[in-house]
């Protein structure tokens, strides 16, 4: 196995209420890549970013997910949280009279605990929170709020990038995060994603298009169609699908 | 309590399962077992079983009692006979043999003590337990407190600070014999012993409880404080609390509760009296952890309590806040008799149940002065094979202009086999009033949870947050102190083993 190889995805199969959805994804993510994945709706795109985050509503039936070297399908989700990984959430949660201090503070400390580090002190987490909110130029007012509970559609994932600062993942998963963003948002939302890349992590960006490319490079594209990746290539073929569509790759698929 | 049938909008838990994890979860909050459970072993005075004149008389004559007193007793005894156990409410009652109950205890004490150093060191031990160490209370948080262990106070502190400002703390007892014209002229005043069948038992045969006094202008400088504790084996407890606030005072009450783990039923029927001068303000916060019962639903204390305030002077103000998470059976509406213009009565509830438990628990808010206003948030959380009903007043009297009521009250469901029930009674006499309800009914939901547990939050974790947010709005209102004991209790109520 290669060392910088951060996630290994074999043969996934997953689904819902015994309906497969996933039939077999391949995937091979190394330290400091950009990974999108595109394709039409209902392919499979979300599911993907769900089974790999841990969500009990899928049923994996098939497959191997190897995450820097630990089964990342026998790990609860908030180990899997713990070992690094991030799912920015294409609709996130608002939980009512939780405020995203008190939520993060939980979080931060959750992890902590998993590395047998202590909680933080108050004032060193409240420097950590304003520290990072400044990457995504998060308003002071929203961490004091309830955690998403009446944020506009930008501020949503604004304040999901905000949480990736924090936590800190090798690995994180961006599920449409550019739905629902007007331009100035989403610059200033990509921009977070940007600030945030190094050497040693890896994100993988769902998006149903190129506009969000043009903010964050992809080393690589992935077209997911019908629960398979059914092609792969550079940032050209994203473009080559801004500019054709889905259809010409559904024909091959589906001829074949 | 006469309220009236009103609608009744029964929402019956019915969540989609998802998975195994799931219900896993739901059985472990619902099964979580009572932490507090034990018995301290202590020479109790007990008077043999069974209720009748001579009891009554007994009991007045073992606590050196004045005859208006036991004319007051004799008078509600009297007419409790005539009373049946009220059966409006929405709870699955087991018949009480009230004559299979003793109806007084006293701890046995040598002389009373004059310090903590007097005191039973394993009450003491008890208390600690609880984490309500008297020394502790008395050196840390500067509260008065006054330790109720079965019927008659134990210990009281911080009495000479609050002497000199002329606020009166005592128990019961204490109160007949050193102030009798204040207890003689507010006793039964805001509950008669003709208000309901329990409160006509309570005013026959109440053991003990704490009297409050806070005199003309004075703000108590202090929380007063009350553990009430039920102990000795087979013996009901029947409370009497009296808080009197004179014009311009401001007091805040705390109430809390913890009971031993026991196999029989327990009967507890308390009387809270609150009377509000003018431009007075009291503020009554209570906690309520009381042994609820075995996961079956075995054992477990009856709490049947009658809570009324009469806000009768001008502009004044009275607050009840409380987070119930005990008892097998809970039917209890603290209220408020908006009598002086411009009055304000304020409720703030979180109910918990669990297991088996049944609570069927609301407010009254009785306008009859102008200008009066009220608020009532009700969060009431059910689990396991519980029941939670609010149930709910809102009476506005003809002559009553210009008053306004808003009630909001959530219900949140955890799982699929526990019940939330809503009874709102609305009775407006008056066109100018200004009334507003608003419900709503909710569950825990799956992406909640998934979201926190994503952020690295375990379930466990992720359901004390969650539910402590549903219920913030109340807790807010407790002082500091309770609120952080109260958010504790929340999170081990429903905390199971997760995982």
């Amino acid at each position: 196995m290669n060392d910088n190889i951060l996630l290994e995805v074999k043969n996934l199969h997953a689904g819902i209420d015994g309906k497969e959805i996933l039939k077999g994804i391949n995937l091979t993510i190394r330290q400091g890549e950009v990974h999108a994945i595109m394709g039409p709706n209902g392919s499979g795109k979300s599911t993907l970013s769900s089974v790999l985050a841990g969500n009990p509503t899928f049923t994996v039936t098939e497959g191997e997910v190897d995450f820097h070297g630990k089964n990342l399908l026998d790990l609860s989700p908030e180990d899997r949280s713990h070992e690094g990984l991030f799912l920015s959430f294409q609709y996130p949660v608002e939980i009512p009279g939780v405020s995203m201090v008190n939520f993060m503070r939980a979080a931060v400390n959750e992890k902590r605990k998993y590395f047998n580090q202590p909680a933080l002190s108050a004032s060193d987490f409240l420097k950590l929170m304003r520290q990072k909110r400044a990457i995504v130029e998060l308003d002071n007012k929203l961490a004091s709020r309830s955690v998403n509970e009446g944020f506009s559609g930008g501020e949503k994932k604004r304040n999901e990038i905000f949480q990736m600062a924090v936590l800190e993942p090798c690995l994180s998963i961006l599920d449409e995060t550019d739905s629902g963003l007007d331009i100035d948002a989403l610059r200033v939302v990509a921009g977070g994603v940007n600030k945030l890349k190094t050497q040693d992590n890896a994100t993988i960006v769902i998006t149903h298009y190129q506009r969000l490319l043009d903010y964050i490079k992809p080393d690589f594209v992935h077209v997911l169609y019908k629960g398979r990746i059914v092609r792969t290539g550079g940032p050209e073929l994203a473009l080559e699908l801004e500019e054709k569509g889905y259809d010409w790759i559904k024909q091959e698929v589906d001829n074949l | 309590m006469d309220l009236k049938t009103g609608d009744d909008s029964s929402i019956k838990g019915n969540t989609r399962d998802k998975g195994e994890e799931d219900r896993g979860l739901i059985n472990d909050v619902t099964s979580s077992e009572y932490k507090y459970g034990f018995v301290t072993d202590i020479d109790t005075d007990i008077i043999p079983k069974g209720i009748n004149e001579d009891v009554v008389r007994l009991i007045s004559q073992k606590k050196g009692e004045p005859e208006w007193l036991l004319e007051f007793r004799l008078k509600a005894f009297r007419h409790w006979l005539t009373l049946e156990m009220p059966q409006w409410a929405h709870l699955d009652i087991p018949t009480i043999d009230y004559q299979a109950i003793s109806y007084y205890a006293a701890p046995r004490k040598k002389e009373g003590p004059k310090s903590l150093d007097d005191v039973d060191p394993e009450l003491l031990d008890t208390f600690n337990k609880l984490g309500i160490s008297l020394d502790e209370q008395k050196l840390l948080s500067g509260m008065a407190v006054d330790a109720v262990m079965d019927s008659v106070s134990v210990k009281t502190t911080h009495k000479e600070k609050l002497a000199e400002l002329g606020v009166i703390f005592c128990s019961f007892s204490e109160a007949v014999k050193d102030y009798p014209d204040l207890v003689k002229r507010y006793l039964g005043s805001v509950v008669s012993y003709r208000d309901n069948f329990f409160a006509a038992l309570n005013s026959a045969v109440f053991s003990d409880g704490s009297f409050v006094y806070i005199p003309k202008g004075v703000r108590c400088p202090m929380e007063l404080s009350t553990y009430f504790r039920i102990n000795a084996s087979g013996t009901g407890q029947f409370e009497r609390t009296l808080i009197v606030a004179d014009d311009d005072a401001y007091v805040s009450y705390l109430e809390g509760c913890t009971a031993p783990m026991r196999d029989e039923n327990q009967l507890h029927a308390a009387i809270v009296e609150i009377v509000v001068e003018d431009r007075a303000e009291v503020k009554y916060s209570t906690v309520q952890n009381w042994y609820a019962g075995d996961k079956d639903g075995n054992g477990g204390v009856y709490n049947f309590v009658t809570k009324r305030g009469l806000c009768r002077g001008d502009h004044s103000k009275l607050s009840w806040t409380q987070v119930e998470t005990g008892s097998a059976i809970t039917w209890k509406y603290p209220s408020c008799i908006l009598a002086g213009e411009g009055s304000v009565g304020e409720f703030y509830s979180v109910a918990v149940t669990k297991n088996r438990q049944q609570a069927d628990t609301g407010t009254k808010m009785i306008h009859t002065g102008r200008n009066t206003r009220s608020t009532i948030v009700s969060k009431g959380i059910s689990a396991g094979y519980s029941q939670n009903s609010y149930r709910g007043l809102v009476k506005v009297a003809p002559n009553a202009d210009g008053c306004r009521n808003y009630t909001q009250c959530d219900s949140l469901l955890l799982g699929p086999n526990c019940g939330a029930h809503t009874f709102p009674y609305i009775d407006v006499l008056n066109d100018t009033a200004v009334v507003e309800h608003e419900a709503t009914t909710s569950k825990i939901n799956e992406d909640q949870i998934f979201y926190c547990n994503q952020r690295g939050i375990p379930t466990e974790e992720a359901i004390g947050l969650i539910v402590n947010g549903y219920a913030k709005e109340v807790m807010n209102k407790l002082p500091m102190e309770f609120a952080v004991e109260a958010q504790k209790l929340l999170q081990i109520t429903l905390e199971g083993s997760v995982g």
